[in-house]
């Protein structure tokens, strides 16, 4: 670059920073973020966000959201998930979803969302949610996305594990209106072992038999009302070449150890995602400092849902171990992780200076424990920075 | 007024220890069922009534840079940011501030970190009102709210000469009220009085704080939009706008803030009165007769910032504002059911009865009582004596004052 439009550049930037200053001079206290929210929410630079522009059911309890985000989008790779930030009842929910597809042309995302029972914000999204909504987003995150150097896969889903799967399987294969493209010409050999409970509760079960109609993948699906509870046993027998591939796994706690254990005896690559909290060890509870409250938390309550009754505002994500949105600093005392009763202590003097983080979403307290927490100041702080 | 336990029939004598506990019981139970059904629709409201106010504020000051060719500009743009900043100081910033609306986890609409245009940094005026007022309302000698530190609002606290002034103290707090606020929040009348070295650490940093917000204020409604208006001609139409909608947003929140707690009648308390362990039911019988009402329409409600529902405040500070109404009705109620005053009435009443308080009481006790046009000159020379004579001369004439005031009753 020449010199002379270096200066040109750092005169821009510059006058840039005078325009911002004065334009915080002219709306303090409020932000000039605040002002230009009002009339641009998706523009570049905002907090980034996305209007939902689609609701697609999919099964009776399942929905596909189609969103628009915010300028600042940085893309993904399928398997990825996002977390997204909406309003229910008037209160603020965050969690992670499975970027169910591609990049695509017209930079729009969708996730595919199954209705818990008893759920707050699943349940909301398939029957509530409506075209036009504004949402709160992360940018796309996660490891569980494929590794294109390997020829043959197989992929073992149970229930909602599916989500991050068919991302990448529509990414290699577009379901179209006019069939599934592509299915001839990858050098790819797939196999999908999908368990479900019966077929009519099996998500994108249209999807999956057209993909498996069109030869791009081999289809095996097991349906527990049909073929009995699965177990990974059987695995060598509907799969001879499982030696082979590599294996993708997604799907709840139980399986996923199954598998791991079964893998590491043959001694065949794995890896894995999980859905759904497995397990939840109780323990004795405390008194948890944090954000400068103290708060009274039993032993199967994860601190987070604890903070947040509490009137809290915190980091949170998929609230179930494994987007590590909502990690804090344990400053002493002990937590306990409910997916396996292992406890993690603080001792102040032999832990690390900034305290152990820990993940709030999955942690209850073991006796009484100071965690770090504070809820950033806007005004002092740039927008950019989230709530990590 | 005079403290409740001084009186010689208490309000609160006909209640027993049982009542008191129940009346807790009755008002945790109203709170509970509003705290239960906190949802989609109060967080639209508050959301729409940050997005009016903004629209509100931005349009005003747009409308103001035509008002250098197009007079009634002038008229709309002021009118329209008194009103701005009047909801932004009320109904949005006390209550954000308060918490109220802090269950819905939003972090820009929360108390940790609301802004407002005001002089106060929302920091240190949370500690002065939502951790000192609200805990200890009315208590003589712990709630500075009771006449800011500058003013004798209760007969059980001393007049001194100085207290004659207070009538212009008042008004010239009511001009400009968000610095006597800021000043107030700082506590800034004590810490002067200290020597340097040993005011607290946090003194000196809240100054700071404090100044740097001043600034920022002032440069905005001064410099910034004037000179914005500038290239229109409109500069100094612009800055008396920002004058004059300041000077109103001070006159209107002053005179509601007056309206809570210094109108006749409210309760007052004495601080050895005060059991350290006062049970909720106690604390919410102090509440009750501590605050008092302004009755009026609903867009009255919310430019008051719903303050007009003191007492439903004072009981639950933590209730978004909008649910205030909803149960004003069973708290009258309940005041009724247990033989207790509900102070409610218009806002010129209650601007009247507070001003007619803050001059009665710079006066020294019964001097007004006792005074009529006849022995004016008299009472004129009593009270010449008293602000000029020592304490000993003063007590003495006040004793006589007490004495004839007894005998007229």
């Amino acid at each position: 670059m020449s010199s002379a439009s270096i200066a040109e550049q750092t005169r821009s930037g510059g006058l840039r920073r005078a325009l911002h200053q004065a334009f915080s001079a002219a709306v303090t206290p409020m932000e000039p973020a605040d002002v230009l929210d009002l009339f641009s929410p998706l523009r570049r630079g905002a907090d980034l966000r996305a209007r939902i522009t689609a609701v697609r059911a999919e099964t009776d309890d399942a929905a596909t959201i189609e969103l628009k985000p915010g300028k600042d989008w940085a893309g993904h790779v399928p398997g990825q998930y996002i977390r997204i930030g909406i309003d229910v009842e008037g209160r603020r929910h965050w969690r992670a979803y499975s970027l169910t597809h591609g990049p695509r042309a017209d930079r729009r995302i969708s996730i595919t969302v199954k209705a818990v029972p008893d759920g707050v914000v699943s349940p909301f999204l398939v029957h509530q949610a409506t075209p036009g909504t504004m949402v709160h987003l992360e940018q796309a995150a996660g490891e569980f996305v494929l590794d294109e150097s390997h020829r043959k896969l197989l992929f073992v889903t149970a229930g909602s594990g599916i989500t991050p799967v068919i991302g990448m399987l529509r990414n290699l294969y577009p379901v179209t209106d006019s069939g599934v493209l592509g299915a001839k010409d990858r050098n790819l050999d797939i196999t999908v072992v999908h368990l479900a409970p019966s077929e009519p509760q099996t998500i994108f079960r249209e999807n999956l038999s057209e993909l498996g109609a069109s030869g791009a993948i081999t289809l095996i699906p097991r349906y527990d009302d049909q073929h009995g509870l699965f177990s990974v046993e059987s695995l060598a027998e509907l799969v001879p070449d499982l030696h082979d591939r590599v294996t993708y796994a997604c799907g709840p706690h139980g399986l996923l150890d199954a598998l791991q254990s079964h893998h590491d005896a043959l001694g065949l690559p794995l890896f894995t995602e999980q859905f759904r909290l497995g397990q939840v060890e109780a323990g004795e509870g405390g008194t948890v400092a944090i954000g400068g409250q103290e708060i009274e938390v039993d032993g199967t309550t994860p601190i987070l849902d604890a903070a947040e009754e509490a009137g809290l505002i915190m980091p949170s994500g998929c609230r179930m171990g494994i987007c590590m949105g909502c990690v804090l600093p344990l400053r002493e005392g002990a937590v306990r992780d409910l997916r396996n009763g292992d406890v993690t202590r603080a001792v102040p003097g032999e832990t690390p200076e900034g305290g152990l983080p820990i993940q709030t979403c999955i942690s209850a307290a073991a006796g009484a424990c100071t965690i770090d927490h504070h809820p950033r100041p806007t005004s002092a702080t740039p927008m950019k920075e989230s709530v990590r | 007024m005079t403290v409740i336990t001084k009186k010689p029939t208490s309000p609160v004598a006909h209640l027993s220890p049982e009542d008191i506990e129940a009346i807790g019981r009755e008002l945790d139970a109203i709170r509970q069922s509003v705290m239960e059904t906190r949802g989609e629709a109060d967080a639209r409201y508050i959301r729409r009534m940050i997005k009016t106010q903004r629209y509100l504020e931005l349009g005003s000051r747009a409308t103001l840079l035509a008002s250098g060719f197009f007079p009634p500009a002038f008229f709309l743009g002021t009118a329209g940011l008194s009103v701005a900043k009047i909801l932004d100081n009320m109904e949005i910033g006390h209550n954000i501030l308060h918490g109220q609306w802090d269950w819905m986890r939003d972090p820009k609409i929360h108390s940790s970190v609301w802004e407002w245009d005001s002089a106060s940094t929302a920091e240190s005026w949370k500690h002065s009102h939502n951790e000192l007022h609200h805990t200890y309302t009315n208590i003589i000698g712990k709630d500075n709210d009771l006449g800011y530190g500058i003013m004798r609002v209760d007969e059980d606290q001393r007049w001194t000469p100085a207290s004659l002034g207070q009538p212009l103290y008042n008004f010239i707090n009511m001009i400009f009220f968000e610095y006597g606020i800021a000043a107030y929040d700082l506590e800034l009348g004590r810490n002067l009085r200290l020597p340097k070295e040993k005011r607290p650490q946090e003194f000196t940093e809240n100054v700071g704080k404090t100044l740097r917000k001043v600034r920022k204020q002032a440069t905005k409604d001064y410099v910034v939009h004037p000179l914005l208006a500038l290239p229109l001609g409109a500069a100094l139409p612009t800055l008396a706008a920002n004058v004059i909608a300041n000077v109103v947003r001070n006159v209107w929140s002053h005179s509601v803030i007056m309206c809570g707690h210094f109108p006749e009648g409210v309760e007052t308390y004495e601080k050895a009165s005060i059991d350290p362990n006062e049970t909720r039911g106690e604390w919410y019988l102090r509440q009750m007769l501590g605050s008092a009402n302004i009755s009026g329409s609903k867009a009255m409600h919310v430019m008051t910032g719903n303050l007009s529902h003191q007492i439903e405040h004072h009981l639950w500070p933590d209730l978004p504002s909008n649910r205030y109404a909803e149960v004003a009705p069973q708290v009258k109620a309940l005041f009724e059911k247990y033989g207790l005053n509900y102070h409610e009435a218009s806002m010129p009443a209650q601007v009247y009865s507070a001003w007619h308080k803050v001059v009665r009481l710079s006066l020294p006790n019964n001097w007004l009582a006792t005074t009529t046009p006849k022995n004016l000159p008299k009472q004129m020379k009593v009270l010449w004596k008293m602000s000029r004579g020592s304490r000993a001369q003063r007590r003495k004439l006040q004793e006589q004052l007490d004495l004839e005031a007894a005998y007229l009753a």
